[in-house]
């Protein structure tokens, strides 16, 4: 695209490992004044560790940013804030107990006077407010707001900067129908008066009635930029997920013939939870690997964390094995035979002060136990079973589990479950920051934990190895289950489409 | 990363030495068997009740009632040591009982309502303080039975009763904490809260139990206490949670929680006792000591502030 004088930012080549891995690969990105511009991409794409760079969060290792004609050099977020380049935040960053005019200048009281001047910035803040539409009073306290208006004081912040770059990452995630055409017509008007805005979201609705352009990232490369209005949704989905071939696939299941199934080991009926999940259904045969697909907040995790006793559900029935259960902790869960790989390793995985066979068998140390004391040669002799069987590299397994790698760290956590003789085993997103050969490791487990007639259930946001791995694969859209596909029809655009649905 | 955890032990150990080591040149008196007598018969109470708060604290819990508990314990042992009313098994029984149930009612707060135990048990440890000043209408009560006296004043082949019980105790909380289911799931929820959960673990229970143990050996500590200055006080035990929850940390106990040892909260009690022994012995005032004192448990909380920066 051929640089003019309406662009205000110009991204050429901008690339960024982390670790020795790519996670932006020469990324090229124009913008133009008064433009809507959506960047897509499956999670892992390379969108936020782009923004993050614009931000001035992160420092690119090699590229050029130009804004207004000028190139960006500095990482300090201060600073590419106060040249006019603000991010509206999925998470909302806002002091609660502070009124929205204090939010709106947090950080820059002192402009007014060298004392705090609340009736200036209360002004000022009405004023702006005021400018863009949205009935807020800015000496309300932002813990009385809704979650949309306070992306409204957060959107009035920006301009408050004077931003000529507004960055909305997933803007609509928590607003009801009205407040998101609430929120349009606010991007409507600052594109009028030529405001650029980047516009990140999984919504394929949104993204075709609010943007101009469309640039697709996948794996951390620039895939293409095109006019929303000839770009249709299909061809979208296909730019987003590609045609990768994978090392990987040497693991992956390739059943010729899957109509034979197990016994029925988990079915679950008419699920619901408010706001996560809403009537879920399916069922998981000894033997078989059921992959569950969504993109990020479908519903995926929280389903898993309800299955296992993390969190309560509001109806529905599990039924383990043909018996109607009950489970209302991970004790439950853990006696009925499930075991549950967290995708949060760090926060429900492991003790990280612990040692790889104390955290091993921490989940069965009653078995390894004669009434209070624990049998110490026997649970030596299960970690180190498991330790020699999942290839945990450590100096011995009284290693602390804190110093291992992610990939053995995750080791760890799927030996604590193995070790507690599981009928069905729940992983979720098991290859996650974990390395390539890791992951390896991890599929060749999955399948031999089949071939014992244990039931799989894997989360997992990569396509291909959903695609590989699973059996039967459960797509998830907003906490709804949209399809239940077999492995022959299923296909990565197939995938997509359920999972925007 | 085994060894910096042993470093650790052995670094406080390391001081308690060179701290002995120099008395014993000062001071003549220092390094003889009735001084080491008098040390830890003085330090047993303090380490009664630091055992039970290592406990606490490895959950990553606190529990600032123990004073209290030593004084309503003590209380209602004496009320019930009158020469002659009843067997001296009453007695240390119902100390024992009350501070079970005080720590019991610690827990049951903190689990339920999962305010911070820092409030409930600051909040127990000002109710505590109100029913001893209740029970004994605010006067001590003395003219106890000789056999009750003996527990804290008495010696059994020329060893005081006091060492006895201390060197009981320590066997049964060290072994409770190193070889024991309770023991590796109280180190796991300290650890991980939610990851100890996901593995199947009773939070819940857990964290009752650790209160009660502290609640219990507090009662005993209140048994103890009445019985060597043969009178119960309503104002016994103030500021004795403080000196209880110091000898945890300088022993090596994180108040972050997950870890810490019984020996080394050991260490951390004589290590408090030798110091306050040997500026007695130097005639050092006690304003003094208490300035060496709080010098001592900053010193300490750094130490442990550097390990777990080199850790992360």
């Amino acid at each position: 695209m051929p640089s003019n004088s309406q662009n205000i930012l110009q991204v050429q080549n901008l690339s960024k490992s982390f670790l020795g891995v790519k996670a932006l690969d020469n990324i090229q990105f124009d913008l133009q004044k008064g433009e809507i511009h959506a960047l897509m991409g499956e999670n892992g794409a390379g969108k936020s560790t782009f923004m993050k760079i614009l931000m001035g969060l992160l420092k690119p290792d090699s590229g050029e940013i130009i804004f207004e004609g000028e190139v960006l050099k500095s990482n300090n977020v201060h600073e590419n804030l106060q040249k006019g380049i603000s991010m509206i935040h999925q998470e909302i960053l806002v002091v609660p107990e502070l009124t929205v005019a204090q939010n709106i200048f947090l950080g820059r009281e002192t402009n007014y006077r060298s004392w705090l001047n609340d009736k200036a910035i209360n002004q000022k803040a009405q004023e702006i407010l005021d400018a863009i539409g949205i009935k807020i009073n800015a000496q309300t306290k932002i813990k009385n707001l809704s979650i949309a208006e306070m992306q409204m004081v957060e959107i009035a912040k920006a301009i408050s900067n004077n931003a000529k770059v507004i960055i909305m990452d997933e803007p609509t995630s928590a607003l009801t129908d009205n407040e998101v055409a609430m929120l349009f017509k606010i991007i409507k008007d600052l594109k009028a008066k030529g405001v650029a805005i980047i516009y990140i979201s999984h919504k394929m609705d949104e993204i075709y009635e609010i943007t101009d352009k469309i640039t697709v990232l996948r794996d951390g490369q620039y895939i293409a930029t095109k006019n929303t209005n000839e770009l249709d949704k299909n061809a979208l989905i296909a730019l987003m997920v590609g045609r990768q071939i994978n090392d990987l696939r040497a693991a992956f299941r390739f059943l010729e013939n899957n109509s034979i199934k197990g016994e029925s080991i988990l079915s679950v009926q008419n699920l619901n939870k408010k706001g996560k999940f809403k009537d879920i259904n399916f069922e998981v045969h000894a033997g078989e690997v059921l992959g569950i697909a969504g993109l990020m907040g479908a519903g995926r995790t929280e389903i898993a964390r309800a299955i296992f006793g993390l969190d309560k559900y509001d109806s529905g029935e599990i039924i383990i094995k043909g018996n109607k259960v009950e489970i209302k902790s991970p004790e439950d869960a853990i006696k009925n035979g499930i075991g549950y790989v967290s995708e949060d390793r760090k926060a429900l995985g492991f003790i990280p002060a612990l040692s790889i066979k104390e955290n091993i068998s921490l989940s069965s140390l009653g078995n390894f136990a004669k009434t209070w004391f624990v049998n110490a040669s026997n649970e030596h002799e299960a970690a180190t079973r498991l330790s020699t069987d999942l290839k945990i590299k450590s100096t011995s397994i009284n290693q602390k589990v804190m110093t291992l790698s992610g990939g053995n760290q995750q080791k760890v956590v799927i030996g604590k479950v193995l070790l507690t003789a599981p009928s069905l085993v729940i992983l979720d997103e098991p290859t996650r920051g974990i390395d390539i050969g890791a992951k390896f490791e991890i599929y060749k487990l999955i399948n031999q934990l089949t071939d014992k007639g244990i039931a799989v259930i894997m989360i997992s946001s990569e396509l291909p190895e959903i695609l590989g791995m699973s059996d039967r694969i459960m797509v998830l859209s907003k906490g709804k289950q949209t399809a239940l596909l077999s492995k022959q029809e299923a296909t990565q655009e197939k995938i997509m489409q359920y999972a925007v649905e | 990363m085994q060894y910096i955890k042993t470093l650790r032990q052995y670094g406080i150990f390391v001081v308690f030495i060179i701290i002995s080591l120099i008395l014993s040149f000062i001071s003549p008196q220092f390094l003889t068997v009735s001084n080491w007598t008098i040390i830890i018969t003085q330090a047993s109470i303090n380490a009664l009740l630091a055992f039970g708060v290592t406990f606490v604290i490895i959950t990553g819990g606190i529990d600032l009632s123990l004073g209290s508990m030593v004084a309503v314990t003590g209380v209602t042992a004496a009320m019930l040591a009158h020469p002659d009313t009843f067997p001296v098994v009453l007695p240390i029984f119902a100390g024992l009982l009350t501070g079970l149930l005080m720590g019991i009612f610690n827990g049951f707060i903190i689990t339920k309502s999962k305010i911070a135990p820092f409030i409930v048990t600051l909040g127990t440890m000002t109710i505590g303080r109100g029913l001893a000043l209740i029970m004994s209408k605010g006067r001590p009560i003395s003219n106890l039975s000789d056999s009750f006296n003996f527990i804290g004043g008495g010696d059994v082949f020329g060893i005081p009763f006091p060492i006895i019980v201390l060197a009981i105790i320590f066997t049964i909380c060290s072994i409770t904490l190193k070889k024991t289911l309770l023991g590796r799931y109280i180190y796991a929820v300290g650890g991980n809260e939610q990851a100890a959960r996901a593995s199947g673990i009773n939070v819940n229970q857990v964290k009752m139990a650790v209160y009660s143990i502290s609640g219990l050996l507090a009662g005993l500590a209140g048994v103890l206490l009445t019985s060597r200055i043969t009178t119960g006080q309503p104002n016994a035990g103030a500021g004795f949670e403080l000196d209880a929850i110091a000898a945890a940390v300088i022993g090596g106990t994180s108040t972050s929680g997950g870890t810490g040892t019984i020996t080394g909260t050991l260490v951390g009690v004589l290590l408090i006792g030798v110091i306050n022994n040997g500026l007695d012995l130097l005639n050092v005032s006690s304003y003094y000591q208490q300035v060496v004192m709080g010098a001592i448990i900053i010193g300490a909380v750094v130490l442990d502030s550097w390990n777990q920066k080199s850790n992360s």
